[in-house]
């Protein structure tokens, strides 16, 4: 009989992790006060690249978005590109034109020849961006999330529709850490759960028993309290915010050798190492997450 | 003073008291340094432990600080794993403990020096003591090698069971000290491009730099060196199992020249990484294909000799499917030692396999973070599985006996592959679950790895317990154990 209660309860214990997943579960909405259409102003200048802070220059002045792109902007986007005939629609995919990458043959190096790219999947559950036949729409809730399920391609598509362009490696460094120090994280030397979105760090927006972790609003964490939820404000020396966790970020670097695309600045679903400032994520640039977003550099 | 003396020698002088600490000193450093991440970090039992014991956290060290972590662990294994070959396989006593107390001194200053400098602050006379205990190791290593030089005439085999040259060298002999020269210069492969291409203030793990087209010498001796010295490990711990399952026969004979032969090539490729990439590969599944079969041959034998054992013991000659299985069963620690060899095929081995004749079909395709976990997993599994092997066999060397045995036996069987299938499940649920729906995969295979991993530490926290008790009655175990060899049978050959 022990035994058999002793089975009874270790059943219940992992069914009780078992529960299934609604990925559009309520969330609530929250004004951050931190506008999207905001730029950060990054001087040239030497500063610390890398886990080994090796000393490093950029020799122009470049400007960040103080936010990642979010679901409206990127709406708002693919209306004006739609019309534009810069993207179109092809089975249930936006797709656009890239000219293709130099082959090099590299070890496990895949050739990416001119053609059209996969920019977001329209039949992804995990799109938070609704499309009638003719407009796209951010879904109410999600409209102040980082936009995700964005390809590569679709990223730098975005941001060369403005003329504007994707970060490089070394410039999103630059901006997530300054000039100054060689701190860990955008906003100092440690992490508490309270300064980015990250796997358990128990936001509002996260439910580890059923759907797991998901994004939250960008800027969110900037001082304010949600809901008795206090938030440390974290943004990086040059103001920038969620330049840890929240989603990876595209970077634009093409390498020798290579068709991966880096992502950077670690995500909802990683633990606090990986949201250190030099660790690179790296994945084929047709791949589309919800933990994968971007923002832009001008 | 005399009760101190005695107790201490028999800890420090005797094979099972060495072992009794090596494997304490590995309980002790993976509880401790296992509440810095996974679970216990969430728990917050991580920052109690840094502000407790006052742990220097810093972020950009956190590499150097694992692989020394691991490094730590592993000498400790290698020494246990030491003390069991000096004992099991014939040498000269003065051999026995030169061996012992330098790979005795050699573990423990890489303890003491290794993890105070990662932890505690870099203090240079702590890497100094680590460096010097690698080093004594190393030496250590060498005078093995000297020990089991086979080409001796006293060494000869007098049962012919075994395995043996034309000449009556014995083969097992060979294996072993192929297994010692390899791991010998395995272990330069990585200290000696480690010194000389890195430093150690640019530190990196293995598995982060999988991705980058073209490597460093440097990062492809790291990533040979520690897939050549886990790999070296386990088949030194198939051999010591061969010995404890008195392997003999024509499946000996098979085995052994398939065991040296094995290593030879399997270090042979993981050597060629830096030099020729390409065919390295090549060469490594021929290595480690020909060692498994030699594993295998081990496995049939002794679940044989169980089964013939097992019936023998119910007076039967032969039996049907159920009374063979259940003679196979019998004893979980005779069992486990060999059934967690066929695991690690299901977990490790065939998962290896797998994604490397998959990788750009498949998993390439993933973003790198997803098949960092395979790469993390594959050789946390492996590893952990050939201390779970260990540790059966000193459960047995220990005296565990009736329910106390299949209690602990069981425990370890069933809950470290819990753990490890479920990590396994976890390394690969990309491959059956979208990343929007994963989260209960995540926590059930999660839980169940946890369930698993603490049973199995509380198992072998049992057993440590047990063994402590021991040590403070006059008359304990430990009395008995000072003197003892762990197998009167290496008289026979």
């Amino acid at each position: 009989m022990k035994k058999l209660t002793l089975l009874l309860i270790s059943f219940i214990i992992i069914l009780t992790a078992c529960k299934p997943v609604d990925i559009n579960a309520p969330a609530p909405v929250y004004d951050t006060g931190i506008e999207p259409n905001t730029w950060a102003f990054i001087p040239m200048g030497a500063f610390f690249s890398g886990q080994f802070n090796f000393e490093t220059t950029i020799d122009y002045d470049y400007e960040m978005m103080v936010t990642h792109v979010t679901n409206q902007q990127f709406a708002e986007y693919l209306n004006e590109a739609m019309k534009d005939g810069y993207i179109k629609i092809e089975e249930n995919k936006v797709i656009g034109y890239y000219p293709g990458d130099e082959f090099h043959d590299g070890r496990h190096e895949e050739e990416i020849p001119a053609g059209n790219y996969i920019h977001i999947p329209l039949d992804d559950p995990m799109l938070r961006l609704d499309y009638d036949g003719q407009i796209f729409t951010a879904q109410p809730t999600w409209a102040n999330h980082p936009v995700t399920m964005v390809s590569w391609f679709g990223a730098k598509a975005y941001c060369e529709y403005y003329d504007w362009r994707l970060p490089t490696e070394l410039e999103w460094e630059k901006a997530a850490r300054g000039s100054e120090d060689t701190r860990p994280y955008p906003w100092g030397e440690t992490i508490a759960r309270n300064n980015a979105n990250l796997i358990t760090s128990r936001d509002p927006f996260e439910d580890m028993s059923s759907f797991g972790s998901r994004t939250t609003p960008v800027g969110f964490y900037n001082g304010k309290t949600y809901d008795g939820y206090v938030t440390l404000d974290s943004p990086s020396p040059y103001g920038i915010y969620d330049m840890a966790g929240n989603v990876w970020e595209w970077t634009s670097n093409v390498y020798e050798e290579q068709h991966y695309r880096y992502l950077r600045g670690g995500s909802k679903d990683v633990y606090e190492n990986y949201l250190r400032i030099w660790v690179r994520n790296s994945s084929i640039p047709t791949y589309t997450s919800s933990g994968f977003g971007f923002r832009c550099v001008k | 003073m005399q009760a101190f003396k005695t107790r201490f020698n028999y800890l420090f002088t005797s094979t099972k008291g060495l072992i009794l600490v090596a494997i304490a000193l590995c309980a002790l450093i993976s509880a401790f340094f296992g509440s810095l991440s996974g679970p216990m970090a969430d728990l917050g039992v991580k920052t109690v432990i840094v502000k407790t014991f006052g742990i220097d956290l810093v972020e950009a060290e956190r590499e150097g600080r694992v692989i020394i972590l691991y490094h730590t662990i592993a000498m400790a294994v290698i020494a246990i794993e030491t003390y069991m070959i000096t004992d099991l396989v014939a040498m000269k006593e003065n051999q026995r403990v030169q061996i012992n107390s330098t790979i005795t001194f050699g573990y423990l200053a890489a303890i003491i020096g290794g993890l105070p400098f990662a932890y505690w602050g870099t203090s240079w006379i702590m890497h100094g003591i680590y460096i010097a205990g690698l080093t004594l190791i190393f030496f250590a290593g060498c005078l093995l090698a000297y020990a089991l030089w086979p080409w001796r005439n006293e060494y000869k085999v007098k049962n012919t069971a075994y395995a043996h040259s034309k000449s009556g060298y014995d083969l097992e002999r060979v294996a072993f000290f192929s297994v010692s020269i390899v791991t010998l210069a395995s272990a330069l492969f990585g200290a000696i491009p480690g010194s000389f291409y890195g430093n150690g203030f640019f530190t990196f793990l293995a598995e982060n730099v999988v991705r980058e087209p073209i490597k460093t010498t440097l990062q492809k001796s790291i990533i040979g060196h520690l897939h050549i010295m886990l790999a070296l490990i386990a088949i030194a711990c198939a051999l010591i199992i061969c010995r404890y399952m008195d392997f003999k026969g024509i499946l000996h004979t098979i085995a052994m020249p398939l065991f040296i032969i094995g290593s030879i090539v399997l270090s042979m490729g993981t050597w060629l990484v830096v030099p020729f990439e390409g065919i390295a590969h090549t060469v490594i599944y021929g290595g480690s294909t020909i060692a498994m079969l030699g594993a295998l041959l081990l496995v049939i034998y002794s679940w044989d000799k169980l089964i013939k054992t097992g019936l023998a013991e119910k007076g039967l000659k032969k039996g049907n499917f159920f009374q063979g299985l259940t003679a196979l069963v019998r004893d979980p620690i005779k069992f486990g030692v060999t059934w967690q060899m066929v695991f690690m095929n299901f977990t490790v081995s065939f998962i290896g396999i797998f994604v490397a004749v998959k990788l750009d079909e498949i998993f390439r395709n993933w973003p790198f973070m997803d098949e960092k976990l395979i790469l993390t997993g594959h050789w946390h599994i492996l590893a952990t599985l050939t201390a779970t092997i260990l540790l059966l066999y000193y459960a047995d060397l220990a005296g565990l006996k009736g329910k106390s045995r299949q209690w602990f036996g069981w425990s370890i069987i069933i809950f470290s592959d819990l753990a490890f299938g479920a990590v396994t499940v976890y390394e690969l649920k990309r491959l059956f679950v979208e990343e929007a729906y994963q989260q209960p995969v995540v926590n059930i295979t999660n839980l169940l790895g946890d369930i698993g991993l603490v049973v199995v530490l509380l198992a072998l926290a049992a057993l440590m317990v047990w063994r402590l008790i021991d040590l403070f009655k006059k008359n304990g175990r430990w009395s008995q154990e000072v003197h003892e060899k762990l197998e009167s049978y290496v008289e026979e050959k």
